[in-house]
């Protein structure tokens, strides 16, 4: 290599976590030690100060996503917001009550949503709600057809996430919120991997409920937020919890005046650098990707090519163990998934969902980029990756039968 | 996964990597036997060679190929330096609790001890079915 080594390791997985923009932390600290009110006290001007704080926030906010300050409820993040939002808006427009020998209302979502997601729903069925998950097509774009062939007269919600945490691919949100307010059906998105990242217009998009993190947009952790809209249609959730009554009534508790204010810091930094990091993560990651792909056979991007989000890539590597590869990759902090059950790593059911596993023995790494991936550090991600891969397969009695021209679905394995 | 230094360096350097030839070429060859076991969507796929010399029956050289984790990978290697220069009665000793010992094999990580153990008998019997050796009487079978 001719380039000089980056500092290692390389962190490639801004999809799970981001660092904390300094300008970010310079805005939150005022927060910790002098304007420590509660923005619930109203008698005194400690209680003011931190009200404005975090009305300021607010406003940040709500203009990255097009929204009315007001539609905005805090929350400690995504995880809490979906649960509220699925609850929530379940809970309160169910068609017959707990107990009832008919079902509570029908919802739908996909089966390749986050846990936050899927998780909720799964304790609704078994409250007596009925869910619909709906299988991705092999690119993973849920698109607003699915949508409309899964609705029933009882359904009272959708769900389905603006773009995949593993994958990065690109629902048709708006078309499927336009399809829900024709029919009256809540709409809500999972917007965690979308929001920050990619132009928001909650009007335009026809989004009802919206949930979206700040640790994933460069702000600190255990803040996000819920989008609730306020007029047409006027959204109503039952809480979670019950208390103070802050947030509307939605979410109790004493707010979090230096996360949020750290969470309303990202929101303005990202509406106003947006656009120049999709274009510069757009390239890098076409670098990474040609890198990688133009030198290894057998290795399979995943998810559709065009519809996804620019700054993540999920790249299969066949005949290549997981484990054994994340080792081999030591120096680059990403995530890894195999579409196949080993004993070594438990299989990603998103991309077993997409049918990834259907080649034996594949695995996966996911590569997030963020602001301070520099195309030195991409090249050195190519280079290790080509030559771990390359390692393994020296190794990997698989790729010798493979090339062989074995078909290794046909062998009669001896399983334990 | 935490692992000790030897796993990684025989991860990081496989000693014995390779074969006697493909498949179809080592088949009928009766100095060559050879263990394939594990299957790809449990994780692992061990693939060893034994080399005999047929006339004193010591294993002259061995090599393995691997499709596995960091544990299954050096299991594999350890299994191909520990078997060169032993008889094939001897090379039918090597128990897997020896690999965890000297590899210092993690409890969840066992199953690759084990699995290099099923890939010794495996040579070995291939060896012998092809030699017209009868099976040994400690036929212990190596069911998991």
């Amino acid at each position: 290599m001719t380039t000089p080594t980056p500092q290692l390791p390389i962190y490639l997985d801004h999809a799970a976590t981001t660092p904390t923009d300094t300008r970010v932390v310079e805005a939150m600290l005022p927060y910790f030690t002098k304007i420590y009110g509660n923005p619930g006290s109203r008698n005194h001007s400690f209680g003011w100060e931190a009200e404005e704080g975090v009305d300021h926030a607010r406003d940040q906010v709500a203009a990255l996503i097009g929204a009315d300050p007001k539609e905005i409820i805090f929350t400690s993040g995504s995880t809490e917001s979906n649960n509220l939002a699925i609850r929530g808006a379940a809970l309160m427009y169910e068609k017959n009550p707990a107990g009832s020998s008919q079902s509570r209302g029908h919802i739908i979502t996909g089966t390749i949503e986050h846990k936050a997601v899927l998780d909720p729903c799964k304790r609704l069925e078994k409250e007596g709600f009925e869910v619909t998950f709906l299988e991705p097509p092999a690119d993973g774009v849920f698109t607003a057809e699915m949508v409309k062939n899964a609705l029933r007269p009882d359904t009272i919600l959708v769900t389905l996430m603006w773009a995949n945490n593993e994958i990065g691919t690109i629902n048709e949100i708006p078309q499927i919120g336009k399809l829900c307010h024709e029919k009256g059906i809540i709409f809500h998105t999972d917007a965690t991997q979308w929001v920050g990242k990619m132009p928001t217009d909650v009007e335009k998009d026809n989004i009802d409920l919206m949930s979206f993190s700040s640790h994933k947009i460069y702000g600190p952790k255990g803040v996000g937020a819920l989008f609730v809209r306020r007029r047409k249609p006027r959204v109503r959730l039952v809480p979670l919890s019950d208390g103070g009554g802050q947030e509307r009534g939605f979410r109790s508790g004493t707010l979090n005046v230096t996360g949020i204010v750290g969470l309303g810091k990202a929101c303005e930094i990202a509406k106003a650098q947006m656009s120049d990091d999709a274009a510069r993560l757009g390239t890098l990651r076409k670098r990474l990707e040609d890198g990688v792909t133009s030198q290894l056979d057998h290795c399979q991007i995943n998810g559709h090519r065009e519809k996804r989000l620019p700054h993540i890539t999920n790249i299969s590597f066949g005949f290549v163990e997981g484990e054994s590869l994340m080792m081999a990759v030591k120096e680059l902090a990403c995530s890894s998934g195999s579409a196949c059950t080993s004993a070594s790593l438990e299989p990603s059911y998103v991309l077993k969902n997409l049918g990834v596993g259907d080649e034996l023995a594949h695995s996966s790494l996911r590569l997030s980029l963020g602001r301070q991936t520099t195309q030195e550090q991409v090249d050195y991600a190519v280079a290790a990756i080509v030559k771990a891969v390359r390692k393994l397969r020296e190794l990997s009695p698989l790729y010798d039968m493979h090339n062989e021209g074995i078909d290794l679905s046909k062998v009669s394995w001896a399983h334990h | 996964m935490a692992y000790g230094p030897k796993i990684i360096d025989h991860y990081e350097n496989p000693r014995n990597v390779g074969n006697f030839g493909k498949s179809s070429e080592v088949k009928d060859r009766k100095d060559i036997g050879v263990g394939v076991v594990g299957a790809p969507e449990c994780g692992d796929v061990m693939q060893l060679q034994i080399k005999v010399n047929q006339t004193t029956g010591v294993i002259e050289d061995a090599k393995f190929k691997c499709f596995g984790c960091g544990s299954a990978i050096a299991s594999s290697s350890l299994a191909t330096e520990w078997l060169k220069g032993r008889s094939i009665e001897q090379a039918a000793e090597i128990k897997n609790t020896q690999i965890v010992e000297e590899l210092s094999l993690p409890p969840v990580k066992i199953h690759c001890s084990v699995l290099a153990e099923d890939a010794i008998r495996a040579a070995l019997d291939d060896y012998k079915t092809k030699n017209g050796i009868t099976a040994p009487a400690n036929q212990a079978a190596a069911t998991h």
